[in-house]
């Protein structure tokens, strides 16, 4: 119980942060904008598999930047008090719960977005906004525990896209042939499966994160 | 001597392997797979070393981890830079017989997909250790990603070619297994493959354990300096 309120006080100091100082929030949104905007400019209205697959890529890149500050705006001293007082386990589950939330967010922007500039190809609008949040979920829990990675390397954004990518491609890969499907007025098999592999994923990379994190912030 | 019965017995199974390999009886099914199918003694070994170097390489990592030595974080990488080293010479092999069997060295394959996701995963394990300078911080942090990375690979590397059409073995709707379809072979090359796996294996780790020889002569000059 104790430590439902660890991450309950953590996600709420995160999200004042966040409403506070809200240049960083509305420098993300505008991230996302102006890449959709680019993208609107260089595709105009794409048929449906090309805009799946850059609906995909726009979404990798704001996350890459979304996540990219999460262990930085914080000093060492204050990271060692938050350390000491709730624990590593308590810190990286409210920052995977901060950046779900911040990322499912900007994946609902980004879906305006694309509805608004690149027209709309989608025929189940529900199952697609279904496939989009576990996706933003899926990308924000990698990023996040890549971002604490990164942070100590003092290498940020190029770092975490080197060692990212390649992490996330199937996940990408899955997320994309299971959004293929709702384009189509057809069912196809095997939606069921990805869903639950994806969920599968995401619940690995969480258990890894509670295991791997402390060693993360030993020094 | 006691200890170097397994670089003998290495040096025996690949000298098998090369000699048996080209001279075994094959069974010609049809015009097109001909003789290349020899490179079946080749190509696949390479990932089932590449595979169980890793592996090794992870299990060092979570030592190191639990240990906070520097013996396991130098046999963590001098494992995954061998691993590296056998996923190269597979996708090499691969993209020859690809070339000429296939058409073209590199299709797209859910298979060569995975591959390459492999090798861009321990390049990035590189650079990530190449920007650490304080040594004890490189080696924690290394061993993070690498058992990260390694967990998020290796589910997908084993679930996702069997979910899409592939020229593989072991993808939607074929016979077998991502790696090969093992009772398709026929028993008098299967005498070969078997031996051929635990050959290249064996090369692996012999490889792995003298550059890790090496590095430990070149601390160890370090540390008299």
């Amino acid at each position: 119980m104790a430590s439902y309120k660890h991450i309950q006080t953590l996600l709420k100091k995160d999200l004042l942060l966040e409403l506070r100082q809200q240049y960083t929030l509305y420098g993300i949104v505008l991230y996302v904008a102006s890449t959709i905007f680019i993208v609107y400019l260089s595709m105009g209205q794409p048929e449906s598999a090309v805009w799946n697959g850059l609906f995909w890529v726009v979404q990798l890149f704001v996350c890459v930047n979304a996540m990219a500050k999460s262990f930085l705006q914080e000093s060492r001293g204050r990271m060692l008090y938050y350390y000491t007082i709730s624990g590593a386990t308590d810190y990286i589950l409210s920052k995977l719960l901060f950046n779900a939330i911040l990322m499912m967010v900007m994946t609902l922007i980004s879906i305006l977005l694309f509805l608004l500039l690149l027209g709309n190809p989608v025929y189940y609008f529900g199952q697609f906004i279904m496939i989009s949040l576990l996706g933003g979920l899926g990308l924000s829990l990698v990023f996040t525990f890549l971002a604490a990675i990164a942070a100590k390397a003092q290498q940020q954004a190029a770092l975490m896209a080197i060692m990212g990518f390649p992490l996330i491609i199937p996940q990408l890969l899955l997320l994309g042939k299971a959004a293929r499907q709702v384009f189509e007025p057809v069912v196809q098999a095997g939606f069921s499966q990805m869903i639950l592999l994806l969920i599968c994923l995401d619940a690995l990379i969480i258990i890894l994160s509670i295991i791997l994190f402390p060693f993360l912030w030993r020094d | 001597m006691n200890k170097a019965w397994w670089k003998v017995l290495c040096v025996l199974l690949l000298l098998y392997t090369c000699s048996m390999g080209f001279l075994v009886k094959i069974p010609v099914l049809d015009g097109r797979l001909q003789q290349s199918i020899r490179n079946l003694y080749f190509h696949v070994p390479m990932w089932f070393c590449m595979q169980t170097l890793f592996m090794v390489s992870v299990i060092y990592s979570i030592l190191r981890l639990r240990k906070q030595d520097w013996k396991s974080d130098l046999y963590a990488v001098e494992f995954a830079r061998t691993g590296l080293i056998f996923g190269l010479m597979g996708i090499t092999t691969g993209a020859i017989w690809a070339n000429y069997q296939w058409g073209e060295p590199w299709s797209g394959d859910a298979k060569q997909n995975g591959a390459a996701i492999a090798l861009l995963i321990y390049f990035a394990y590189f650079i990530l250790r190449g920007s650490f300078q304080d040594s004890e911080k490189k080696a924690n942090i290394s061993a993070v990603y690498n058992i990260f990375a390694f967990a998020m690979l290796f589910p997908t590397l084993w679930i996702l070619p069997r979910m899409t059409e592939s020229l593989h073995p072991g993808g939607q709707g074929s016979e077998g297994n991502p790696a090969l379809n093992g009772s398709d072979l026929a028993p008098s090359m299967r005498m070969v493959f078997w031996p051929a796996v635990f050959g290249w294996t064996l090369l692996g780790v012999w490889i792995a354990t003298l550059r890790i020889r090496l590095q430990k002569i070149k601390l160890h000059y370090a540390t008299l300096q």
